[in-house]
C-alpha cells in the first residue's frame, strides 16, 4: 500500500503549497469539503458542526456522515481538531468546562445534544477508547464487567461471565488472560491494557466505537494486533478512529476524512485519499510536505 | 573534535570534587536538622516521663481494721442503709490510733488521720459491703490508700533517708517512717488513675473523665467533620462551576484553616450557648464547635486527594456511559479515600489537643463524674491538663506528666493508625 501511495503520487506534477495558505485560518475556514462525505443510510450523520473552547473555535462547520459498519479514520496535522470532533460524537466534550456545540449530530436520525437526551444510553451506544490506555484500578474481570453491571445488562452471575469471557475474545485478550482475571489490570502490558479497554468498551456492545489514536503508546506488534482487531470489530460495529499513522489509516479503514485547522477539507476512499487525493492540502499532507 | 572533549572531560572532572563537597554539605545540613528534631523530642519526652512516671504508681498503708459494730453503727447487717451509712471512717481512725497509741491531743489526731486518704472510707464500704457477716466484730490487715502528701514522701524518699517533706510534719514523718520500717507501706500500681474522674484529691484524681469526655467530643467531631468536609471537597470539586462565587469560597476555606481556634470557641460560644441555649460543657458543643476548626483542613486535603485521581480514569469510567454520579462513587472516592482519610485523622489529631476553643464553651469545669454521653457534662484531655498543672499539690504534677504521656500515646495510636490505613487503602492506577 505504501508503495503505491509513493508511486502515484510522486506521477503528479509537482505543485507547492506555500506556507501561507497551509496556515491561513481564514483560507482554509473558506474552503468547502470535497470527496463524498455523505452516504446512505448512515449511523451517525453531521451536519455544519462547530466546536468552541470559550472564545476559541476548534471545529469549523464540519458536515460528514458515518455509515453502519463502515470504519472511517481521521487524519491530519496535529491540534487541527480530530480529537475535538471525535470526542463531540458521544458528548465526550461535555466534561470540559466552557466547551460548547453547534450544528446537528444524529445517530440513526436521533438528535445527541437534544436537551432531554440522557448521555448515560448515548455513551453506552457509543462507546470510545481512549489514546493512552486506562484500565481501572481493579481486576481484569470488574474491567470488563464495569459496563455490563452499571447499565444492569445481565442479572446472572453466569451470564456475566459470558459477556466477560466473548468481550475478552473478541478483544483478542482472552487466551492470555484466562487464568488470571482477578489480578488487577494495571497489571498488564501496555498493549494488552488497550486490549483489555477495547474490552470494556464492547463489553456493553455498543453500535458505535470511537478510538482516539489507540496504538500511540504502543509497540508495533501490539500495534498490529489492534489493527487486527479493528478489521474483526468492524463486522460487528461502527468504527471512527483518528490516527496519526498514514498507514494505519490506509490499512484498517474503508473511508478517510482529512481535517486541517479546524476545517474537514477532504472525506474519500482510503484507496482514493492515499492515491489520488482531490485536495491541495490532503496531497500535501501525505506526501510529508508538512504536518 | 578529540582534544575539545579531553578539555570537558577535564572540566567536569575539576568541578567534580567540589560538587561532591557541595552535595556533601547538603546532606550534612539535613541530617543536622534531623538532629536536632529528635534531640528536641527525645528531651521533651525524658522529661516528661522522668515526671510522670511516678504516676503510675500510688502509695498504700496496711493497717489493721477492727470492725466494731458499735463503732461502725450497725446492729443488723442485711440492713443496706445501715451499711451505707455506716461510720467507716471512725473504724480507720481506731486503726491508726491503735497502731500509734501514743498520740493523745487532738492536733495530733488530726495529723494523724490525715495520712490516710478521704476516700479510703468508701474503699473500705466497698470491700466490707461484700462480706459483712464474716468481718462484723473480725479484725482484718488491709491496705488502704495513703494521702497524697504521704504518697509524695514515699515516692521522693531516697536510700539515705532524705525525702521531700512538702506539708507532712515531723510527727507526720516519723509515723510514716515507722510504717516504713514495719513494712507497711506499699508503692502499688494506679489503677484510680485510669479509672476515676478529676478529684480535689490528687490521690483519688483520675484521668477516666476526660479521656470518655474527649472521646465522646472526637466521636462527634468525626461524625460531622468527614461526611461533611468530603461532601463540601466533592461538591467544589466536580460540581460547583468555577466562578468568582467559587474562587471566593476558596479562599474564605484556605483561611478558616488559619484562624486561630479560640475564635472557633467564641463562635461556640456566641451561637450554640447564647443563641441556641444548648447546655454549656458538654461534648455535643465541643464536638460541633471542633467540627468548625477541623473541617477546613478534611476539604483541603480531601479537595487535594480528588484532584489527584488522573482523569483519564474519570474519561474511563464517562466513555463507558457512567453516570456522573457513579463515576464519583465508583472510582473517584475510591481512588481519593486514603488521603481523605489521612487528612481527616489529621484533622481529628489536631482536635484532641484542641483546648483554647472548649476552654470557650465550658468544658473547662471541674468535672467528678465520668461522662455517659455526649450530652453529659464534660472535659477534655488537654483541658484536665491544664487544669493539673495548675493545681499546686506536686502530686498533681507527675499527673500532669502521666495525662501528657496518655495524650502523645492516643497522638501516636491515631498516627499510626492513619499511616496503616494509607497503605493499606492506597492503589497504583
Ligand atoms: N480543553 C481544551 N480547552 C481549550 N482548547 C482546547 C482544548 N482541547 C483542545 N483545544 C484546542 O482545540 C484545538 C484542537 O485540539 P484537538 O485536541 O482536537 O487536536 P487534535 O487534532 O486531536 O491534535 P492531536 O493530533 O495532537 O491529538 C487545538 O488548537 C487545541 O489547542
Ligand atoms: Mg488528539
Amino acid at each position: 500500500m505504501e508503495a503505491t501511495v509513493r508511486e502515484t503520487v510522486e506521477q503528479k506534477p509537482e505543485r507547492l503549497l506555500d506556507r501561507q495558505v497551509i496556515d491561513d485560518q481564514e483560507a482554509v475556514t473558506a474552503a468547502a469539503t470535497v470527496g463524498k462525505p455523505f452516504v446512505e443510510a448512515p449511523k451517525m450523520a453531521m451536519r455544519n458542526v462547530n466546536v468552541f473552547y470559550g472564545e476559541k473555535q476548534a471545529i469549523f462547520d464540519v458536515s460528514m456522515d458515518i455509515g453502519s459498519n463502515e470504519v472511517v479514520s481521521m487524519i491530519g496535522p496535529s491540534g487541527c481538531g480530530k480529537s475535538t470532533f471525535l470526542r463531540a460524537l458521544n458528548r465526550m466534550n461535555d466534561t470540559i468546562e466552557g466547551c460548547w456545540i453547534e450544528g446537528s449530530l444524529q445517530l440513526e436520525g436521533q438528535d445527541i445534544y437534544d436537551p432531554k437526551l440522557d448521555v448515560v444510553p448515548l455513551r453506552a451506544r457509543v462507546g470510545m477508547v481512549f489514546q493512552k490506555p486506562n484500565p481501572f484500578p481493579k481486576s481484569i474481570y470488574d474491567n470488563v464487567a464495569y459496563g455490563p453491571r452499571i447499565h444492569g445488562l445481565v442479572d446472572r452471575r453466569a451470564d456475566l461471565d459470558e459477556v466477560v469471557e466473548t468481550s475478552l475474545q473478541r478483544a483478542g485478550l482472552w487466551n492470555e488472560v484466562k487464568d488470571r482475571l482477578a489480578q488487577p489490570g494495571t497489571g498488564l502490558s501496555g498493549g494488552q491494557q488497550q486490549r483489555l479497554c477495547i474490552a470494556r468498551t464492547i463489553a456493553v456492545s455498543p453500535e458505535v466505537i470511537l478510538m482516539d489514536e489507540p496504538c500511540s503508546a504502543l509497540d508495533p506488534i501490539a500495534t498490529a494486533k489492534i489493527e487486527e482487531l479493528i478489521a474483526e470489530l468492524s463486522e460487528n460495529f461502527t468504527i471512527a478512529i483518528v490516527t496519526h499513522s498514514m498507514q494505519q489509516a490506509a490499512r484498517v479503514s474503508s473511508r478517510t476524512a482529512y481535517f486541517h485547522l479546524g476545517k474537514l477539507i477532504e472525506v474519500n476512499d482510503t484507496e482514493k485519499v492515499f492515491t489520488n487525493p482531490e485536495h491541495e492540502l490532503t496531497e500535501a499532507y501525505i506526501t510529508g510536505r508538512f504536518g | 573534535m578529540n582534544k575539545n572533549t579531553q578539555r570537558t572531560i577535564d572540566l567536569v572532572n575539576r568541578n567534580l570534587a567540589k560538587r561532591y563537597r557541595a552535595e556533601k554539605r547538603f546532606r550534612f545540613y539535613g541530617l543536622l536538622s534531623i538532629s536536632f528534631g529528635l534531640l528536641c523530642l527525645v528531651l521533651l519526652f525524658t522529661d516528661i516521663i522522668g515526671k510522670g512516671h511516678s504516676a503510675f504508681l500510688q502509695t498504700y498503708v496496711a493497717l489493721d481494721v477492727h470492725f466494731d459494730a458499735d463503732v461502725l453503727g450497725i446492729d443488723n447487717i442485711d440492713d443496706e442503709t445501715q451499711l451505707t451509712v455506716a461510720n467507716y471512717d471512725g473504724v480507720i481512725r481506731k486503726a491508726l490510733l491503735e497502731r500509734f497509741s501514743d498520740v493523745r491531743s487532738r492536733r495530733d489526731k488530726r495529723q494523724l488521720y490525715a495520712l490516710v486518704s478521704n476516700g479510703a472510707g468508701f474503699d473500705l464500704q466497698d470491700v466490707f459491703r461484700e462480706r459483712p457477716e464474716q468481718w462484723l466484730g473480725k479484725t482484718e490487715t488491709l491496705w488502704l490508700l495513703a494521702d497524697d502528701d504521704v504518697d509524695t514522701y514515699v515516692k521522693s524518699r531516697t536510700a539515705s533517708g532524705e525525702a521531700f517533706t512538702g506539708r507532712l510534719s515531723e510527727n507526720q514523718q516519723r509515723w510514716v517512717e515507722a510504717l516504713i520500717a514495719d513494712e507497711r507501706i506499699e508503692k502499688r500500681f494506679n489503677t484510680i488513675f485510669f479509672t476515676s474522674g478529676d478529684s480535689r484529691e490528687p490521690e483519688l484524681a483520675g484521668i477516666r473523665g476526660a479521656i470518655m469526655g474527649s472521646l465522646f467530643t472526637l466521636m462527634v467531631t468525626l461524625v460531622l467533620s468527614f461526611p461533611i468536609g468530603v461532601a463540601a471537597a466533592v461538591y467544589l470539586e466536580e460540581y460547583a462551576p468555577k466562578n468568582k462565587w467559587t474562587d471566593l469560597i476558596e479562599v474564605n476555606i484556605n483561611n478558616l484553616a488559619a484562624v486561630p481556634s479560640i475564635i472557633f470557641g467564641l463562635l461556640g460560644l456566641a451561637i450554640f450557648i447564647n443563641f441556641f441555649e444548648m447546655p454549656r460543657s458538654i461534648p455535643l458543643v465541643g464536638g460541633i464547635v471542633l467540627t468548625l476548626m477541623t473541617l477546613p483542613t478534611i476539604i483541603i486535603s480531601s479537595r487535594a486527594s480528588i484532584k489527584a485521581v488522573p482523569p483519564s480514569i474519570r474519561e474511563a469510567a464517562l466513555g463507558i456511559g457512567a453516570s456522573k454520579m457513579q463515576m464519583i462513587l465508583h472510582h473517584v472516592l475510591p481512588l481519593a479515600m486514603p488521603g481523605m482519610l489521612t487528612g481527616a485523622i489529621i484533622g481529628m489529631a489536631q482536635a484532641l489537643g484542641e483546648t483554647a476553643p472548649l476552654l470557650m464553651i465550658g468544658m473547662v469545669a471541674f468535672i467528678v463524674d465520668i461522662p455517659g454521653g455526649a450530652t453529659d457534662p464534660a472535659t477534655v484531655l488537654p483541658v484536665q491538663i491544664f487544669l493539673w498543672s495548675d493545681s499546686p499539690e506536686r502530686a498533681f504534677v507527675e499527673r500532669t506528666s502521666a495525662a501528657i504521656m496518655v495524650l502523645l500515646a492516643f497522638l501516636i495510636v491515631m498516627n499510626t493508625l492513619a499511616v496503616w490505613l494509607r497503605k493499606r487503602l492506597e492503589r497504583r492506577w
